[in-house]
């Protein structure tokens, strides 16, 4: 896939919040591209599928464009993470870096830096979540697990996940995947958040506050950094 | 002893209240001829997640006959009643509400070593209809306890305005126990609940653990008859040991790797298997199994209507939407603070005035009658003080908040709250002992306990001890309010809570550790109950009582002591620098300094006291109030809340805390002092 077509999706994905159609005014900007070049690349994209584009409205994802995005968002973020915290490169620069970087980054060490960084969920510059894994593993204990016994890599997850940070209210979704420490996991499964689960979203709060979920006949609020660690399907 | 017939029921059923009152029963013991007699005492347990209705239960049954401590060696409360049943003489415990029985809190593994090691004759699962599937996930861990259980489905009024019919004999028959519909705040189903535990606690019938699907319940069944087999003796029940070890949970595992090697590696080998053919962590497998089960439970036996949008779901809506969401939290904090100030200063006028009545204080008589002096205006003068000053702020500051706190509304607050929270290192929840924390240090500093986290705890207790209670804000508005203007005591509220942020943040950066996020159950929108209400302000309230009224009265006759007998001057000569110099006080402030350290309050007394007159612009100059007031409401946690401190977080922290309440309270009241005199 080509470098620009990975930009544009990742552009896309950053500023459709909660699957929000992105006018061609914002990509523009954000990429620092000229107009009329967006709107051609734009119609390329949805000739091959990655987005649906509407003139005069802007763009969404489709599924295909959703997960191209978060895989390359999730580089990105894991890239910007390792180069702040790690390798201490100022936060103005790393930016920059991941981008050029993030291209090139196969999934195999996508894989060993998200453990080498204990399994971040949020980057360090701006604090935005950093998208679930597509690897099969239904945690991170048992990617670490794995890979104590040796075993890396087992097949491909065709799913979309999102976490219920990012939709919208009144959506619904199954509970596929929760990141955390033991402690949380053990009480998100006590108040019914079982893999499989359905759950609807009730209400984002504003200022990056909790989201309230209705599960199981009960109603739940989850701080925002629980809840940008809770992926589910939607429908 | 209270005790419970089926006459009492039905009265209040009728709406009479002809409830015999507690005293009176606590008399009558033994039982009279309206209760048959018997000599077995029997002990129940209430089990049940949190608000559910768990403690209003408790209430009911027990009255005011309760024993509130801790449990052995942990810091957990325990409540514990007696009540007297048809003859029967009952102990009744109730344990805290819990979602699991994990080890994760200190508060599952009481209840749960309670229920297996000292095996009450009968326990009592509370349970909120109209949230069963959720609750029924703790019955079942109930039942995998052998536990002699009874259902009581609570709140079923509730249920039934959102819609949810159940069928309580279709429950009763599935899960092999004996199950009653109860509205608790109305005392209905109280009578049956016991009837039936009654029943329990003399057939002891076998409550037989519900099975899981083959892929669990094969490894648990496996597993169990080696447990069996070895005859372990660790007090629990074998199939229960089994589930746990399957759910690798941290101290059964220990236990049995102590005894027997080849049930620790069967174990895990089990659970290995088990985690490869499911793909998916063991204690993740038993959760959903759990639900699956109860999910099932709930189908077979649950009728749920079409539900309409109702009137809560509007409140609902409104509380905690992106503006009026804010509008709402802002109303409810600042509404509680105004009324406490508004109802608490008519109240402390009339207290006051009728007080005069009976003997006024007369600030002279300490010249030519020490004695008198010592008795009239200390113990009488301290007991007065109690009675004007604290009574009338705090009781309808917790006659407002357990309002607020039933309704539901709180929970609304904290979830909107909940970002700022987390500035200060804490989450939504955090905001309910906060609060609390405007009434008095001491109960807000024990309801931390909420928070997760010992560090939660920690910052929360640190932020609740720069809070105004309402000793301060007397002491706010009693030498700014009346003396400097009304605005001025406004404003230095409004720097207090500045003040609060900018240390909360200090120390979230100060204590190690990460944040826990906010888990929260949003319970619906209720009409409070004015029992419920009643009942929590009047234990609060009582709580105060006890640890105020002792130290205001015999504070209150050493300041007179002390006075009588010129002991203050030196010491106030010995902070000279700091008060005099550093702060630009008046000299004997050091004195009233020491003296507020006892309770806040007696700042203002020890004022009054020595300037031998209630105007205190004979002795201080505008600005000096001021910073007295800044410098009071900051300084030093008092006696009583260093005791909570220390007996909460151990004597090091309880130091630490005060010594940052003492060097911020001078930098900040030092720069007042400087700003102030700069601009007057």
């Amino acid at each position: 896939m080509q470098k620009s077509t990975q930009d544009y999706l990742k552009t896309i994905y950053s500023l459709s919040k909660n699957g929000e159609i992105v006018s061609n005014t914002d990509i523009s900007q954000k990429l620092d591209v000229a107009p009329p070049s967006v709107t051609e690349m734009l119609k390329k994209l949805a000739d091959e599928g990655y987005i649906k584009y509407s003139p005069y409205h802007g763009s969404t994802l489709t599924e295909k464009g959703l997960k191209e995005a978060q895989k390359i968002t999730r580089k990105h973020r894991l890239l910007e993470s390792f180069l702040s915290k790690i390798l201490c490169i100022g936060n103005d620069k790393v930016h920059q870096e991941a981008c050029q970087m993030e291209h090139t980054l196969s999934d195999e060490a996508e894989e060993s830096l998200c453990r080498f960084l204990k399994h971040p969920d949020t980057c360090p510059d701006d604090g935005k979540t950093i998208p679930a894994c597509d690897l099969p593993f239904s945690n991170c204990e048992e990617c670490i697990q794995l890979h104590q016994k040796g075993l890396e890599q087992v097949g491909k997850r065709n799913k979309n996940l999102t976490s219920i940070r990012d939709l919208k209210n009144g959506t619904f979704g199954k509970i596929s995947f929760i990141r955390g420490e033991h402690k949380v996991l053990q009480r998100l499964l006590d108040m019914g958040l079982t893999p499989g689960t359905k759950i609807q979203i009730i209400k984002v709060a504003p200022m990056n506050g909790p989201v309230e979920i209705a599960v199981r006949g009960s109603k739940l609020a989850l701080g925002q950094n629980i809840a940008c660690n809770v992926f589910v399907e939607t429908e | 002893m209270q005790r419970i017939c089926r006459d009492r029921i039905v009265t209040d059923q009728g709406g009479q209240k002809t409830v015999p009152t507690h005293k009176s029963d606590l008399k009558t013991n033994p039982p009279t001829s309206e209760c048959a007699k018997s000599d077995k005492q029997f002990t129940f347990a209430l089990a049940g997640n949190a608000n559910v209705g768990k403690s209003v239960i408790f209430n009911q049954l027990t009255g005011s006959n309760q024993i509130i401590g801790n449990w052995p060696g942990k810091t957990v409360d325990r409540a514990e009643g007696t009540l007297s049943f048809e003859g029967h003489e009952i102990k009744v415990i109730d344990l805290p509400g819990i979602y699991s029985f994990s080890t994760f809190s200190m508060e599952e593994i009481v209840s749960r070593d309670y229920i297996a090691l000292e095996k009450p004759d009968a326990v009592i699962n509370i349970v909120d209809a109209s949230v069963l599937e959720r609750n029924l996930f703790f019955t079942l861990q109930l039942l995998e306890m052998n536990a002699p259980l009874v259902l009581v489905l609570n709140q079923v009024d509730v249920a039934k305005n959102k819609g949810i019919i159940i069928n309580k004999d279709k429950l009763s028959t599935l899960l092999g126990i004996p199950v009653v519909f109860a509205t608790a705040t109305r005392g209905e189903g109280i009578y049956e609940a016991v009837e039936e535990a009654v029943k329990v606690a003399i057939s002891k019938p076998k409550s037989k653990p519900l099975k899981y699907r083959k892929n669990l319940e094969e490894p648990i069944e496996k597993l169990q008859s080696l447990i069996e087999k070895e005859n372990l003796n660790l007090g629990y029940p074998a199939r229960w040991v089994a589930i746990k070890l399957l759910e690798g949970d941290m101290e059964i595992t220990q236990l049995v790797a102590e005894k027997s090697k080849t049930i620790s590696l069967q174990s895990k080998l089990l659970a290995g298997e088990l985690e490869n053919r499911c793909q998916e962590k063991c204690f993740s497998i038993i959760a959903s199994e759990r639900y699956a089960l109860a999910n099932s439970l709930v189908a077979a036996s649950l009728k749920q209507d079409e539900i309409q949008r109702s009137f809560t779901d509007k409140l609902d809506w409104f509380a905690t939407h992106r503006i009026f969401g804010y509008v709402t939290a802002l109303g409810v904090i600042g509404g509680l603070l105004l009324w406490t100030f508004f109802i608490g200063n008519g109240l402390s006028d009339l207290i006051s005035k009728g007080l005069n009545l009976i003997q006024p204080i007369n600030p002279e008589l300490s010249m030519s009658a020490p004695l008198l002096s010592i008795i009239l205006n200390g113990f009488w003068g301290g007991f007065n003080a109690g009675l004007t000053l604290i009574i009338p702020f705090v009781i309808p500051f917790y006659l407002l908040l357990a309002f607020i706190e039933d309704s539901g509304l709180l929970t609304r607050v904290a979830f909107m709250m909940d970002s700022a929270m987390h500035k200060i290192g804490l989450h939504g929840k955090a905001l309910i002992p906060i609060i609390l924390g405007y009434g008095c240090s001491v109960p807000a500093i024990h309801s931390c306990k909420i928070m997760e986290t010992r560090r939660e705890r920690l910052l929360a207790a640190f932020a609740i001890t720069f809070a105004p209670c309402s000793a301060r804000t007397i002491v706010l508005f009693g030498m700014v309010g009346l003396f400097v203007g009304i605005h001025w005591a406004l404003l230095l509220y409004v720097v207090n809570l500045a003040i609060i942020f900018a240390m909360g943040r200090i120390a979230m950066k100060a204590v190690p550790g990460k944040s826990t996020g906010l888990i929260m159950e949003m319970s619906s929108f209720k009409r409070p109950s004015l029992k419920v209400v009643l009942k929590q302000t009047w234990t609060r309230t009582k709580s105060i009582i006890y640890v105020v009224f002792p130290i205001y009265i015999a504070g209150s006759a050493l300041i007179q002591v002390l006075y009588i007998y010129d002991i203050l001057t030196p010491i106030g000569n010995a902070l000279y620098p700091l008060t005099v110099l550093w702060l630009g006080l008046p000299a004997f402030a050091g004195v009233l300094l020491l003296l507020g350290a006892v309770r806040k309050e007696l700042i203002i007394l020890g004022a009054v006291a020595i300037l031998g007159t209630t105007n205190l612009l004979t002795g201080f100059a505008p600005v000096q109030l001021v910073v007295m007031a800044l410098v009071a409401m900051l300084y030093i946690p008092c006696v009583s809340t260093m005791a909570i401190l220390g007996k909460e977080f151990g004597w090091k922290s309880a130091a630490l805390i005060s010594l940052a309440n003492i060097g911020t309270a001078l930098i900040i009241g030092g720069i007042a002092f400087q700003i102030l005199n700069f601009f007057t």
